[in-house]
């Protein structure tokens, strides 16, 4: 191994490919949009969406972005540090179901306050 | 023995200075970054809206499907089309043909120019019917009681900082265009780098906000 390693020809992937990865997105978009108009628990909803938009932000960063085409290195360094600090973000959950039982029950009377007349 | 001696050479031939541990150019890493911690923002704003959502009594659910989720299916579309378009400059680039660039970059542009005229006419759509910030119109407050006034604050500030990322790519890929003689193949390759997140953003933005909030009515 020598420090003046060979430059990797980058493999650019053709437009065949790029093609279909595009018409897999649209595809995608549109078994989503499909999904939100399926009567089902909004909870489930949101989990089967964010899944679907997981892999298409895959599709886009591994494809469009070229990430599968560079070195593993950088591929290591950026995606783990991107999805630990994402998950650190979602501590703040608890703390959300948590004050919606604090408040006070909802009065069927009319709202006065946060409304545009 | 003789494999350890190896595994130095190989970290010191990486990483001992004067090699490129990650066979891309400075820009391009510091676009990366760049694109990881903007990757951040967004997360906490979506996050942010999520519990704001989750922490509501009631949430407005009030995008039809006529003219909303159209319009941002066909946003949609209108992004993806101007990434695979960014796709073939870059591959112009790496072929060395700049006229090539820039006819592919003005397509992009075309692709995120009709993105941002059809999400200005939605919220007009929006904002003519009552939405504030912090303020719902009074027949979605009397349709969905006890709903969060903050549904328009989350609304505006996410598809804002997107539309403004969207605003400064057309920007970016403008003066790419314009300075494509003089541009190494990479720069090409970092703008696009740019351009493709800021789609991958509307990836999440697009269910999130609107398709969580489809109205059944209409």
């Amino acid at each position: 191994m020598s420090a003046h390693m060979e430059e990797q020809p980058h493999d650019e992937g053709t437009t065949r490919l790029f093609v279909s990865v595009w018409v897999w997105l649209l595809a995608l978009t549109g078994l989503e949009v499909f999904l939100g108009y399926v009567h089902f628990d909004l909870k489930m909803k949101l989990v089967i969406l964010l899944g679907l938009s997981i892999v298409k932000a895959a599709l886009i960063m591994a494809y469009f972005m070229h990430l599968r085409f560079e070195r593993l290195s950088l591929i290591l360094t950026l995606v783990p540090a991107m999805v630990v600090c994402i998950c650190l973000l979602f501590i703040f959950f608890p703390d959300s179901f948590r004050s919606s039982s604090l408040r006070y029950p909802h009065t069927n009377s009319p709202q006065t306050t946060g409304v545009n007349p | 023995m003789a494999s350890e001696v190896q595994a130095e050479q190989l970290i010191a031939a990486d990483w001992g200075g004067g090699a490129f541990p990650y066979r891309v150019g400075h820009r391009k890493l510091g676009m990366w970054l760049f694109i990881v911690s903007d990757s951040l923002t967004f997360s906490a704003l979506l996050i942010g809206y999520s519990y704001v959502r989750a922490s509501s009594d009631n949430w407005p659910t009030p995008f039809p499907f006529w003219p909303s989720i159209i319009f941002s299916s066909i946003m949609t579309l209108c992004l993806l089309s101007s990434s695979l378009t960014m796709v073939m400059a870059v591959k112009a680039s790496a072929r060395g043909d700049k006229a090539g660039v820039r006819r592919w970059i003005l397509g992009t542009i075309l692709g995120g120019a009709s993105f941002i005229v059809l999400h200005l006419i939605e919220w007009n759509h929006l904002i003519d019917e009552g939405l504030r910030p912090f303020a719902l119109p009074s027949e979605w407050a009397q349709r969905w009681p006890g709903a969060s006034p903050l549904f328009g604050a989350t609304f505006f500030a996410i598809t804002g900082l997107h539309m403004f990322h969207v605003f400064t790519g057309l920007i970016y890929l403008a003066s790419v265009a314009a300075m494509v003689k003089r541009l190494k193949h990479e720069d090409v390759e970092i703008s696009g780098l740019y351009w493709h997140f800021v789609d991958l953003v509307w990836m999440f933005v697009f269910p999130m906000i609107y398709l969580l909030s489809v109205d059944f009515r209409g």
